[in-house]
C-alpha cells in the first residue's frame, strides 16, 4: 500500500467514527447516529474553564484557530492549527487502551503559496491532549497553551515550515445559535459551538525564505458533537470575517446532495454581543470556482444578510489553499469588499475531483 | 496454400511421433527444472520483502536502546513533544500452541506510511485492529491463531510468514511488556524544529537504514546457486531440444526441397516452420510450468526450513502462482526454442532447392564443426582459468562457472574422440575395431545428449561436494563454538546477581557471553568478552595463530578476529586493531566463523569490562555434567522461562536437520538432472536408431546376430556415458571449487575448506551408467526384436 492509500486508510477511521462525514466526501450513512455518544441538548449552561477542555463522552471535538497576519511589508498571511479528537467509544482510558484519537493539521498560506501537514495520535499515552486549567492542547510538539485561555502560545513545525506566536484576548467569548446549541440541519442535528474571534496575536513563521515577523488578529472555533450532518448533506462552506468596523461574522452554508442548503450565521458586534439567524438568513452564491487538486471549488463568493444590510464579495487570498492530507479541503484566508470590508478566514468540504 | 504446407509440415511430426515427444518433453523438462527454481526464489524473495516491510527493518532509521534492553513508552511521548517523528515497535516470540512466532505490535496512527501495518492493514480492517484486538498474520499463521488464541484473526499475506502483526497495546499485553517499547521508527521526513537526540534519550542510538541487516542480502548466495542449478538444468535441456530440431529440420530437408519445387516460397516456408516451432514450445512451455509447479511445491517446505534454519529469516512453506517465474519460464521455453532451432533455420535458408536431400548430413557433423567447437571450448576454459586467477567479485564468479561448465562441454566431443581413436588403435579383432570405429562415428548424434550427461554429472558432484564440505566445516563450528552444555538467556528484568551466584555454584563453568557493537577497521563488527577458560582452549580452532594465542587474549594483550574481518579488514595475524580510541592490540588468531556475515573481535574479559563498563552479559554458556538437571532447576527455582534456557544438544540437533533438509534438496536435485540427461540419451539412441540400420545391416550379413549386436549397442552406450562420467569428475571438483573458493568467499566473506567424499561420487557415477543403461535398454530391445526382412529391405532402400 503507498503512502496515499495508507493516508486515506487513516481518514477512514476517521470516516468511521463520523467525524468526517461532511468533512471528506460521501456519506454511506456512516455513524449517522450517536452509538452511546451523548448527545448536544439545547439549554446547557457551558461551565468555563473546564469546557475549554475535551469532552470524551462526546464522539468529536475540535480546537480550530485561523490567522489572517501581515508581515513587515505589509504582505497577507493566512496561519492555520487545529486539533481534532475523534472518539471510537464514548470513554477515556489509560494507555493504549484509549479510545479517543486525535489528529491535528497546520498550515501557513500566503498569495503564492500554501503549505499544510498533519500529526496523528492516541490518547492514553501523553502524545496528544487537551487539559483545560491551566489551558494546554496539544499533538507531538505542537502546542496552544497559555495561564489562562485569553492568553496563548501557539507553535506547530512541519517539513518546511513553523511558526511561534502569541495571542491576547481582547474581547468575550461568543456563544453560537442558542447560547451555544447550533444546530446543523432542518432535521435537527446540532452541535455545542462557542469561539473567541477576538485574538490579537504577534509572532513569528519560519519560511524556506527565512523568519517572517507578523501580527493580526485570529479566532479560535470550539465545537463538539456526536451526531455529524444529516445523511443527506454533501459538504459545508464556512465562513468567519472581521470586518473593519471591529463587527464579525460566522457564517455557514451547509449544501445537501440535491443542490439545497441549510444557513446558520452569527453577527457579533464590537462588544463581542451576538445575534443569531436561523436557516435562510444569510445567503451565500458562489460567483467564480478554480480548479484545484481535480476539482472545482468556489474561491470567490458573494454573502449577504439582508438585516444587517450586509452584501460583500468574499475572495481568497491564495486559490491554491488546498489541505492535501488524509482528509482533503479547502482553507484559506480570504478578503472582504462591499459594504463591510474586511479580512477572514473559509473552510470548503465536500467538492469531488471531476 | 498456406494450409496445404501446414499439413505437409505436420505430417512429418505424424510419422515421428517419438521425435515429436522428445522436443516436447525435452523442452517441458527445461523449462519445469527452471521455473520450479525460479518459483522457489520468488516465494522466498517475496518472504523477505514482506519480513522487511513488516518490521520496517532496511527502509527506515531506527533507536534502539544501548544496552539492548527496552525503551520506556514515556520516552517515546518525550521524543514525541520534542519534535521528532517515530513510531513505536514492540516486538518478541510468543508461543501460539506449540509453535512461536514473532508478534509485532505498532501504532497505526503514526507508523509511517509504506512500512508496516501500511502493508498489512487494508481500510476497513483498521477500526477494529485498534478496538477489537485483531491480530494480523499470513495465512499459514492465521490458521494457528485461530486455533489456539481468543482473538479475531485477520488473514493478510503482505505479513510475513511466521509474524503476526498487532497494536502496540494488544502486543505489550500478550508478550506482557506493558509501557515497553523495543525499538523505535524514525519517520523519513522529520520537522524543521527538534531537540537534539542526545538532549531527550541518550541511552537511545541510532540506527541507520543502510546499516540494518538486510535478509535479502545474505540468502543471494544461497538463491544464487539455486539460480546456477536451474540454469544448468535448463541448458541440459536445451541440449535436447537443440538435437530434436535439428533431427527434424534435417529429415524434412527433402520435404522442404519439394515444396519449394512446386512454388512454395522460401519465406513463407521459413514463417509457417517457426510459427509451428513457437506453438509448439508454448504448449511445451505450459506443460514445462506446470510440471516447475509440482517440482517448487514438492521442494517449497525443505527450501524455507533450510532458510529459516540457516539464516533465519522465515518463508512460507507453501506456494503462490506469480507472474514473475511462470512468465520467466515462458520466455525460456520460447527463447530456449527459437536458439536451439537458429542455426536449423538458417541453414534451411541457405539451401539451394536443387541441393540433394543428404540425410546423413546432420548425422555426420563434420569435422571441421568439431573443430570449431574444440576450439571454442579453448577460448572458454581460457578465459575460466583467467578468471579464477583475477576475477573478482559475485558475477566473475558466476561468469567463471559459466566458461568451465561451456568450455567443458563443448570440449567433450573432441576429448571423446581421441579416447575412442586410442581404444580403437588398440583393438586387433576386427569385430573389436568395428566397435571402437562405429562408436566414433555415433559421436555427432549422441554428442548433445552426452554434454548434458557431463553437465548434469558435473553439477551434482560440485553440489554434493559443496553442500557435504558446508556440513562438515559447519558441524565443526558448532561443536566449537556451542561447547558449553546449556545456554541461558537473561531476559530485561532477570535478577543477574543472582543468576550469575546460582550458576556458579552448580556450574563447572560459567562463560559470560558479553557483546557490543562496533566498527572496526572501518567495517561493522562486534566485540566479544570471553572468559578464557579450558572451554575455549580446548574447542576452539584458529585459521591462523599464534602459540598460547589464549593466554594473550585472557591477559589483554591480544585480540582474536574472525575470517571475515580479517578479509574485509587485510587483517593477518600479528597486525594491529583499533578496538577504540585509545586501544589498539595485535591480532593473535584468525577463526573460521560460519555462522554470521559480519567481522567479529574477542578480547578477554577483564579488558572487555574495562572498556565497556555498561555492557553485562545478555547469555550465559554453562559448563555442567548434568544439563537436564540444572535446566528444571533454572526454570523451578530461578523462574526463567523454559525459552530462556536452550540445551545444546537441541540447538545442534536443530542444525542437523536443517542440513538434512539441504540433502534432500540437493537429492531431489540431482535426480531430476540425471534424469533430464538419460532422457537425452534415449532420445538420441531411439533418433539414432533407425538412421543407423544401414550400418548394422552389413554387420548383421556378415553373420553377428542381432543378440549381439544389441549387446554392442548397450555396451557402446554405457561405455560413452562411463567415459563421460569420469571426464565430469574433475569438471564437478573444479565447479566445486569455484563455489567454494571464489563464490562462498564473495558472498559471505569466509572460504569453505574443500572435503573429497569418493564414495559419493562413486554412487554419482554408477547413478549415471544406470541412467545410461537404462536408457539403451529399450532401443537395444527393439534392435533384438526387429524382423530381419526391416534388416534386408536396407540393401534394397540404401539410398
Amino acid at each position: 500500500m503507498n503512502a496515499r492509500a495508507w493516508h486515506c486508510a487513516v481518514a477512514l477511521i476517521v470516516l468511521l467514527l463520523g467525524f468526517g462525514n461532511g468533512f471528506a466526501q460521501g456519506f454511506a450513512g456512516l455513524g449517522t447516529d450517536a452509538e452511546g455518544f451523548s448527545v448536544p441538548e439545547a439549554g446547557k449552561q457551558f461551565q468555563f474553564p473546564r469546557d475549554h477542555g475535551s469532552h470524551p463522552d462526546y464522539r468529536i471535538e475540535w480546537w480550530y484557530l485561523t490567522a489572517n497576519l501581515t508581515g513587515p511589508d505589509g504582505a497577507d498571511y493566512g496561519l492555520q492549527w487545529t486539533l481534532f479528537r475523534s472518539a471510537l467509544a464514548p470513554a477515556e482510558a489509560e494507555g493504549w487502551e484509549s479510545p479517543q484519537l486525535w489528529f491535528g493539521h497546520a498550515a501557513v498560506t500566503s498569495a503564492l503559496t500554501h503549505r499544510a501537514t498533519e500529526r496523528f495520535a492516541r490518547g492514553g499515552t501523553g502524545q496528544a491532549g487537551v487539559t483545560a486549567e491551566p489551558f494546554a492542547a496539544w499533538i507531538d510538539d505542537w502546542q496552544m497553551a497559555g495561564d489562562s485561555f485569553d492568553r496563548l502560545r501557539l507553535t506547530a513545525t512541519g517539513t518546511d515550515f513553523a511558526y511561534d506566536i502569541a495571542m491576547h484576548a481582547q474581547g468575550p467569548l461568543v456563544l453560537h445559535g442558542d447560547h451555544g446549541y447550533s444546530v446543523k440541519s432542518a432535521k435537527g442535528q446540532a452541535s455545542y459551538y462557542y469561539s473567541q474571534p477576538f485574538f490579537a496575536v504577534e509572532g513569528t513563521l519560519t519560511l524556506p525564505e527565512g523568519e517572517v515577523p507578523v501580527h493580526g488578529t485570529a479566532w479560535l472555533d470550539r465545537e463538539w458533537s456526536s451526531q455529524p450532518l444529516a445523511q443527506d448533506q454533501a459538504g459545508w462552506d464556512w465562513f468567519s470575517l472581521s470586518f473593519d468596523t471591529g463587527e464579525k461574522l460566522m457564517g455557514f452554508s451547509l449544501r445537501d446532495i440535491v443542490g439545497g442548503s441549510f444557513t446558520s450565521a452569527t453577527w457579533i458586534g464590537a462588544d463581542g454581543s451576538t445575534t443569531s439567524y436561523g436557516d435562510g438568513n444569510l445567503v451565500a452564491t458562489p460567483l467564480e470556482t478554480s480548479r484545484v487538486d481535480g476539482r472545482d471549488v468556489p474561491t470567490r463568493w458573494r454573502l449577504a444578510l439582508s438585516d444587517r444590510a450586509l452584501d460583500v464579495t468574499v475572495g481568497a487570498l491564495n486559490t491554491q489553499a488546498w489541505m492535501g492530507l488524509s482528509i482533503p479541503y479547502w482553507e484559506g484566508p480570504v478578503r472582504v469588499t462591499g459594504t463591510h470590508p474586511g479580512k477572514g478566514y473559509l473552510e470548503m468540504t465536500g467538492y469531488e475531483p471531476r | 496454400m498456406t494450409g496445404a504446407i501446414l499439413s505437409a509440415l505436420a505430417s512429418h511430426w505424424r510419422r515421428n511421433r517419438l521425435q515429436l515427444l522428445t522436443l516436447v518433453i525435452g523442452l517441458a523438462l527445461a523449462t519445469s527444472l527452471w521455473s520450479g527454481v525460479q518459483a522457489i526464489n520468488a516465494e522466498a524473495r517475496a518472504s523477505y520483502d514482506a519480513a522487511a516491510a513488516t518490521l520496517a527493518e532496511g527502509r527506515f532509521d531506527q533507536l534502539l536502546p544501548r544496552d539492548g534492553g527496552f525503551i520506556a513508552q514515556e520516552l517515546f511521548v518525550e521524543l514525541r513533544r520534542a519534535g521528532w517523528l517515530v513510531s513505536p515497535v514492540v516486538e518478541g516470540r510468543l508461543r501460539v500452541g506449540d509453535t512461536m512466532v514473532r508478534l509485532v505490535g505498532i501504532d497505526p496512527l503514526t507508523a509511517p506510511p509504506g512500512s508496516t501495518a501500511s502493508a498489512a492493514l487494508d481500510r476497513t480492517d483498521l477500526a477494529d485492529f485498534l478496538r477489537a484486538h485483531t491480530l494480523v498474520a499470513g495465512p499459514e499463521t492465521e490458521a494457528l491463531l485461530v486455533a489456539n488464541l481468543p482473538n479475531p484473526a485477520l488473514r493478510n499475506t503482505a505479513v510475513a510468514p511466521g509474524t503476526v502483526l498487532a497494536d502496540i497495546g494488544v502486543a505489550q499485553k500478550l508478550l506482557d511488556r506493558t509501557g515497553r517499547i523495543s525499538r523505535l521508527i524514525v519517520l523519513a521526513d522529520q520537522p524543521l524544529h527538534q531537540l537534539p537526540l542526545a538532549a531527550i534519550a541518550p541511552d537511545l542510538m541510532l540506527q541507520r537504514a543502510d546499516d540494518a541487516s538486510d535478509v535479502g542480502r545474505l540468502t543471494d548466495s544461497f538463491h544464487l546457486n539455486l539460480t546456477a542449478f536451474g540454469f544448468l538444468s535448463f541448458a541440459v535441456g536445451i541440449f535436447i531440444v537443440h538435437g530434436a530440431i535439428g533431427l527434424a529440420f534435417e529429415q524434412r530437408r527433402s520435404m522442404v526441397r519439394t515444396l519449394r519445387a512446386l512454388g512454395v516460397p522460401l519465406r513463407r516456408l521459413i514463417v509457417l516452420m517457426v510459427l509451428e516451432l513457437v506453438s509448439l514450445a508454448t504448449l511445451a512451455g505450459a506443460l514445462g510450468i506446470v510440471l516447475g509447479y509440482f517440482i517448487a511445491t514438492l521442494l517449497m517446505p525443505d527450501v524455507a526450513a533450510t532458510i529459516r534454519g540457516l539464516y533465519g529469516a522465515d518463508v512460507a512453506g507453501t506456494l503462490q502462482i506469480r507472474p514473475a517465474w511462470w512468465l520467466s519460464g515462458m520466455a525460456m521455453a520460447l527463447g530456449g526454442a527459437l536458439l536451439a532451432s537458429a542455426s536449423a533455420v538458417w541453414r534451411l535458408a541457405q539451401m539451394p532447392v536443387l541441393a540433394s536431400a543428404g540425410g546423413r548430413a546432420w548425422a555426420l557433423a563434420s569435422g571441421r564443426t568439431r573443430k570449431l567447437q574444440a576450439a571454442v571450448a579453448v577460448v572458454l576454459l581460457a578465459a575460466a582459468g583467467a578468471l579464477a586467477v583475477a576475477g573478482n567479485g559475485l558475477i566473475a564468479g558466476f561468469a567463471l562457472l559459466a566458461c568451465l561448465l561451456l568450455g567443458a562441454a563443448l570440449a567433450l566431443p573432441s576429448c571423446l574422440a581421441a579416447i575412442l581413436r586410442l581404444g580403437e588403435g588398440q583393438a586387433a579383432r576386427a569385430m573389436a575395431q568395428w566397435f571402437w570405429a562405429d562408436t566414433r562415428q555415433q559421436l555427432p548424434g549422441l554428442g548433445l545428449a552426452l554434454m548434458a550427461l557431463l553437465l548434469a554429472m558435473a553439477a551434482n558432484v560440485g553440489v554434493s561436494t559443496m553442500v557435504s564440505s558446508f556440513r562438515l566445516t559447519f558441524t565443526g563450528f558448532l561443536d566449537q563454538r556451542l561447547s558449553a552444555e546449556l545456554y541461558v538467556n537473561a531476559d530485561a528484568g532477570t535478577d543477574r546477581a543472582g543468576l550469575e551466584r546460582f550458576l556458579a555454584a552448580r556450574a563447572d563453568a560459567l562463560l559470560p557471553v558479553m557483546s557490543v557493537d562496533a566498527t572496526l577497521a572501518g567495517l561493522p563488527a562486534e566485540i566479544f568478552g570471553a572468559r578464557v577458560g579450558y572451554t575455549y582452549r580446548e574447542n576452539w580452532r584458529f585459521l591462523d595463530a599464534v602459540p598460547a594465542v589464549w593466554d594473550e587474549v585472557e591477559e589483554g594483550k591480544a585480540v582474536v578476529v574472525n575470517e571475515q574481518l580479517s578479509r574485509r579488514a587485510g587483517l593477518r595475524v600479528g597486525a594491529m586493531l583499533a578496538l577504540g580510541p585509545e586501544l589498539s592490540l595485535p591480532v593473535a588468531g584468525v577463526v573460521g566463523d560460519y555462522g554470521n556475515p559480519s567481522g567479529q573481535a574477542i578480547i578477554g574479559e577483564a579488558l572487555f569490562r574495562q572498556v565497556f563498563p555498561d555492557i553485562v552479559p545478555v547469555r550465559y554458556g554453562v559448563r555442567t555434567s548434568d544439563p537436564e538437571g540444572l535446566r528444571r532447576a533454572l526454570v523451578d527455582e530461578i523462574g526463567l522461562r523454559p525459552a530462556s534456557v536452550v540445551d545444546q544438544a537441541a540447538l545442534k540437533a536443530f542444525s542437523m536437520s536443517v542440513f538434512e533438509r539441504t540433502f534432500s534438496v540437493t537429492g531431489a536435485l540431482n535426480v531430476l538432472t540425471l534424469a533430464v540427461a538419460a532422457f537425452a540419451i534415449l532420445m538420441s539412441l531411439l533418433t539414432l536408431a533407425a538412421m543407423r540400420l544401414p550400418q548394422m545391416a552389413p554387420v548383421w550379413a556378415m553373420g553377428t546376430t542381432q543378440r549381439r549386436l544389441a549387446g554392442l549397442e548397450i555396451l557402446r552406450t554405457v561405455l560413452l556415458a562411463g567415459v563421460t562420467a569420469a571426464l565430469a569428475l574433475p569438471l564437478g571438483l573444479a565447479l566445486a571449487w569455484v563455489l567454494l573458493a571464489i563464490v562462498n568467499v564473495e558472498a559471505f566473506g569466509w572460504r569453505l575448506p574443500m572435503y573429497l567424499f569418493p564414495a559419493e561420487y562413486i554412487r554419482l557415477v554408477l547413478f549415471a551408467l544406470a541412467a545410461a543403461l537404462l536408457a539403451a535398454l529399450w532401443p537395444a530391445w527393439r534392435l533384438a526384436r526387429m524382423e530381419p526382412t526391416a534388416l534386408l529391405r536396407i540393401f534394397a532402400n540404401e539410398r
